[in-house]
């Protein structure tokens, strides 16, 4: 393996609670030739990307970690949904910007509803791009020049080993607030 | 020759979904996605499609059966659905969703109730008219695989 220069696939976390957006958002990004990892929440989002467990305040990690040590996840964007249970779109976004590590991974929101305020609000925050659901190709071409311009930073060779995507979660998160237990999920 | 016959078929099947009003131009988009690697996508899309939505149709009905009447989750539940009947190019469901929400905005329960009847037909029409162009679609497939194979033969032979 050593010695082989490898073109390295630009990385896209994909948030959304509805598995059919997932799968279609997923396709999308694959026919770009994206790797991705989609998850079903915020939670899960904030889980994988290492925001959960500390306050993101100290740079030295920790050798006993119960979460991914987050230098080891690599991710180039991320895609959210706006509505979901739990943490919404734009708390994940407002979170990853406050984070000293993740701020400058560029974010992009989708929502259904046309809502001008929400939208300059997202953008505001600092978000990329704001699609309107249901995504297209030409939305997903749109993401290109925001990794591209991103991508001089930190492209050094990676151990295979490092990057373990997850799974992909087919349940929907369990701890919607919204619904009575007698619902399903 | 048969083959032609069910290409037409297809061909018609499909052209009436969309003249008709069922599907919208999100329907092609997912036609778009589908290549040698993917050469199902669309069909994969709408059986996980009818999978999951069948528990939005369950929650609703159970939240219509509460008293009192919860408007708000109502119109939380139906926003899901509509989403994912949308992201499957449903133009004819996605109309009869938007109704409901709009009932639900203005209290009006019986709105709600008599609205609630057309999604569901909706839903399991469009099923039903999407089961029948998959059908066609692969007796297509299947015979263009057998008639490459014949054709095949013939010609090394």
């Amino acid at each position: 393996m050593s010695g082989i220069v490898t073109e390295t696939q630009f990385h896209v976390l994909a948030v959304d609670d509805s598995i059919i957006d997932r799968k279609l958002i997923e396709r999308l990004l694959k026919t770009s030739s994206y790797q991705v990892t989609a998850v079903d929440s915020g939670v899960k989002a904030l889980e994988y990307l290492g925001l959960l467990d500390d306050e993101d305040t100290s740079t030295d990690s920790t050798p006993v970690s119960t979460t991914k040590n987050h230098h080891e996840v690599e991710v180039n964007l991320i895609i959210t949904d706006y509505c979901m249970p739990g943490i919404t779109g734009y708390d994940l976004l407002r979170k990853i910007k406050e984070s000293t590590l993740l701020k400058d991974i560029p974010v992009v929101i989708m929502s259904s509803e046309n809502v001008p305020s929400r939208i300059n609000s997202c953008l505001e925050q600092g978000a990329e791009e704001f699609f309107l659901k249901p995504v297209r190709q030409s939305d997903v071409n749109k993401l290109r020049p925001h990794l591209m311009r991103k991508s001089g930073k930190r492209k050094e060779d990676h151990q295979p080993n490092k990057r373990k995507p997850m799974e992909e979660c087919m349940s929907p998160d369990r701890t919607r607030a919204r619904y009575n237990d007698d619902l399903e999920l | 020759m048969e083959g032609h016959q069910l290409q037409h078929q297809a061909a018609c099947m499909r052209k009436a979904l969309f003249d008709q009003g069922y599907l919208d131009d999100q329907f092609l988009q997912l036609e778009d996605l589908e290549d040698e690697a993917n050469p199902n996508f669309v069909e994969e899309v709408v059986k996980l499609y009818y999978s999951d939505s069948a528990r939005f149709i369950r929650n609703i009905e159970l939240t219509l059966d509460k008293n009192p009447f919860d408007f708000e989750k109502l119109d939380d539940i139906m926003h899901q659905f509509k989403g994912s009947s949308s992201s499957i190019g449903a133009k004819k469901l996605k109309t009869e969703c938007t109704q409901f929400q709009e009932y639900c905005k203005i209290g009006n329960f019986e709105g709600c109730m008599r609205t609630f009847q057309e999604v569901k037909q909706e839903h399991a029409v469009l099923k039903k008219k999407l089961e029948s162009y998959f059908q066609v679609f692969l007796l297509v497939h299947v015979y263009n695989c057998v008639y490459v194979c014949v054709d095949v033969h013939f010609v090394t032979n």
